[in-house]
């Protein structure tokens, strides 16, 4: 994996929001730091999961290399050029190549336009294709692909279900045939039956064009079925990053073994049986966060240390790194999980 | 009614069941599709052994064609502004009012061609019939009754409407002009804009309004285009607040993101995604707005602010016809009814057009 060229490189991502207290706030006011020192790299046609819980930073990560808000540190190399410091014409250039989809079908959808025009908006956009006619044609095949009947090409987005819209937004995402396209927790607004099946369309889309995912959700479960590599997100710093495989059968971040032990397995016995690990209390805010590892004020194999100091990205196994300074496999003892 | 309305709800679910199937025959279109695309090498000489098969599947090609291009039929001219008018068009109210304002406009517009002719003119005054003239009863020559100098009420009160309508359209176009740009620049630029123009939006809202607009006038003198121009001057702060707050929920939405993420420039966010999404709020407001600048300008005019006499307004002819509520009501009667049920048509309109325009509305 390593001698192939990656065609996304994140280096030491950081994003803090200013936290705004009103007009009479002093401007030296407290800031979240959503993402800190953020480093992976997506390979072509990779599919790279990014895990954590709700506010974790997953979303900004996301947002971030597509430069919808702007890193406040750190590189985001695409193609070669940072897209952190890339100027307006070239950073257009660079949105031909990487495309976004988006948690929830319905606000991510423009209700006054019709289907044909969200889907054909990036090759307006781009310039691409002379004829109006040439791009609807391209339009209704696209539809056809992502399995929507091409004659609803007029309807507007109302018309449609949360899946069908999706589909939409997926078929959006593909009109460029970009070269990575960060899905940031497309399923997460759907049914469960709707969720396999928007998950196939992308496995059988990128099967098709060779399109590298970043994909982000909360879910495990909804991970492995797509990511041939999972990183694991806890309050801005990555915990754990591996090949999908041994993430899941050999943890060696407590927080990870702790995210498997709460994956619900279909079989009642098994679930009935098996021991859980419930963390303590919420995440702490961001806005002052623990010193140390974040995660000590969780972790229930913390020492002294781990608040003190915080613990480095290492290789803990060939391609698999993990922050910790207890990385061992199953380092919370007397449970593990068979998946 | 009833009957008619169980017809409608009928229809549409007949459509919507329509639309089902024709999703369902499609999916399985899909299916039987990919099914021969799977086994494509086999199926292509065994076309010609099993004709049956291949008919069938071409059957059935047929008849969802046919579905389709009968539902495409319907929904190939739909737009949102359609759908909205469809909507609108059951709203029972909101048609009487716009057939209310309509009437108005065009008897208004009109007037100049046939009401002199009929009920003489609206401001001279015949000072040799003066006394046999002045305050009768509605009658057939003078179907809402005379004034004390002898005028036709009626004509009156259809030149008073130009006044309303002129001062009502204008007042609201300026304030929506006004309204819409300081409300943009507001929401677009944010930061040190934002906190300029909507204090100042404040400051000018803590004013009581009639008060402002009076001081207004003074400053400004009387007469019909200053009294447009100092309530349209002072209507901005509230369409701007609608406005900035229409533009910030439609900016936080993913779609403005996505095409930002395609890279589309600000031009053509604003123009194709936040503009389209946030003007359906002010086509609601500035309607309602017109009925409350008529309402000011009649204030006006009842003192004396407004219109100058001898020129009719509908708040001079209450003011003139106010002494005489006990025993010739129809003198304040008649202009008052003119202003309330006008007031009101545009309110309900307004309402109406707020119902219609609401997106997630549709089909409740």
């Amino acid at each position: 994996m390593a001698d192939k060229q990656p065609l996304l490189q994140v280096e030491h991502l950081c994003k803090e929001f200013p936290v705004d207290s009103g007009v009479f706030a002093s401007r030296m006011a407290k800031k979240v730091s959503a993402v800190d020192d953020v480093s992976f790299s997506i390979d072509v046609g990779e599919t790279f999961g990014l895990v954590g819980e709700s506010g974790c930073g997953k979303s900004t990560t996301g947002r971030c290399i597509m430069r919808l808000t702007a890193p406040t540190g750190g590189k985001v190399i695409f193609n070669g050029q940072d897209v952190a410091q890339l100027k307006k014409k070239d950073l257009k250039h660079a949105r031909h190549d990487m495309q976004y989809i988006f948690q929830d079908p319905y606000a991510s959808l423009n209700p006054r336009m019709t289907i044909g025009e969200i889907v054909s908006e990036p090759l307006v956009i781009h310039g691409e294709m002379g004829s109006n006619e040439e791009r609807m044609d391209y339009v209704r095949k696209l539809l056809d692909i992502v399995g929507l009947n091409p004659e609803h090409i007029n309807r507007y987005p109302h018309e449609f279900s949360g899946g069908q819209r999706q589909r939409v937004g997926i078929a959006r995402a593909f009109a460029l045939h970009p070269k990575l396209i960060i899905c940031d927790e497309p399923v997460s607004a759907l049914d469960v039956s709707i969720q396999a099946q928007v998950l196939n369309l992308l496995g059988e889309l990128q099967k098709e064009y060779g399109t590298a995912y970043l994909f982000i959700a909360h879910d495990l479960s909804v991970v492995q079925h797509i990511s041939d590599r999972v990183a694991v997100m806890y309050l801005g710093n990555l915990m754990e990053q591996s090949d999908w495989r041994t993430l899941y059968s050999e943890p060696y971040h407590p927080y990870t073994q702790a995210l498997l032990s709460a994956v619900p397995i279909p079989n009642p016995d098994i679930q009935k049986s098996r021991e859980r690990i419930i963390l303590a209390g919420d995440p702490p805010s961001p806005i002052d966060p623990p010193t140390g590892c974040r995660f000590h004020t969780r972790c229930p194999i913390a020492t002294a240390e781990c608040s003190q100091k915080k613990p480095p990205m290492e290789e803990v196994a060939p391609g698999h790194f993990c922050a910790c300074w207890h990385a061992e496999p199953f380092p919370i003892k007397g449970t593990s999980i068979k998946l | 009614m009833e009957k008619k309305q169980r017809e409608e709800d009928l229809d549409r679910e007949v459509r919507q069941g329509l639309k089902k199937m024709e999703d369902r025959a499609y999916d399985v279109h899909e299916e039987r599709e990919q099914a021969a695309g799977d086994v494509e090498a086999p199926y292509q000489p065994s076309e010609g052994s099993h004709p049956s098969e291949a008919e069938h599947h071409r059957d059935f090609r047929g008849s969802y064609n046919a579905v389709v291009d009968e539902v495409d039929k319907d929904n190939a001219t739909r737009t949102l502004w359609s759908d909205a008018w469809g909507r609108l068009r059951k709203n029972r109210l909101a048609i009487v009012a716009c057939v209310w304002i309509l009437v108005i406009a065009v008897i208004a517009v009109t007037a100049d061609l046939w009401v002199q002719q009929w009920l003489g003119s609206p401001t001279a005054i015949d000072s040799t019939q003066m006394s046999a003239l002045s305050r009768l009863p509605p009658s057939p020559e003078h179907p809402f009754g005379t004034d004390t100098l002898g005028r036709d009420v009626l004509c009156r009160v259809i030149y008073g409407s130009r006044i309303s309508l002129t001062v009502g359209l204008l007042a609201t176009a300026i304030s929506t002009v006004l309204g819409l740009i300081m409300g943009a620049l507001a929401a677009y630029y944010g930061g040190i804009w934002d906190t300029i123009i909507m204090r100042l939006a404040d400051i000018f809202l803590a004013f009581p309004y009639t008060l402002f607009v009076i001081v207004l006038l003074a400053v400004l003198g009387n007469g019909i285009q200053n009294v447009f121009i100092a309530i349209g001057i002072l209507g901005w702060p509230s369409i701007a607040r609608v406005f900035r707050s229409a533009i910030l929920s439609v900016k936080e939405n993913d779609y403005v993101d996505a095409a930002r993420s395609m890279g589309a420039s600000d031009a053509r966010i604003i123009a194709r995604h936040i503009f389209p999404n946030s003007v359906a709020s002010i086509v609601v407001y500035a309607t309602m707005n017109i009925g409350g600048a008529i309402l000011t300008e009649s204030a006006l005019s009842y003192l004396g602010m407004g219109v100058t006499p001898p020129n009719p307004s509908w708040g001079s002819m209450i003011q003139d016809g106010q002494t005489y509520l006990a025993t010739e009501p129809w003198l304040m009667l008649m202009p008052g009814l003119a202003i309330l049920t006008t007031v009101l048509a545009f309110t309900l309109l307004g309402d109406g057009l707020r119902d219609a325009l609401d997106v997630k509305m549709k089909d409740a």
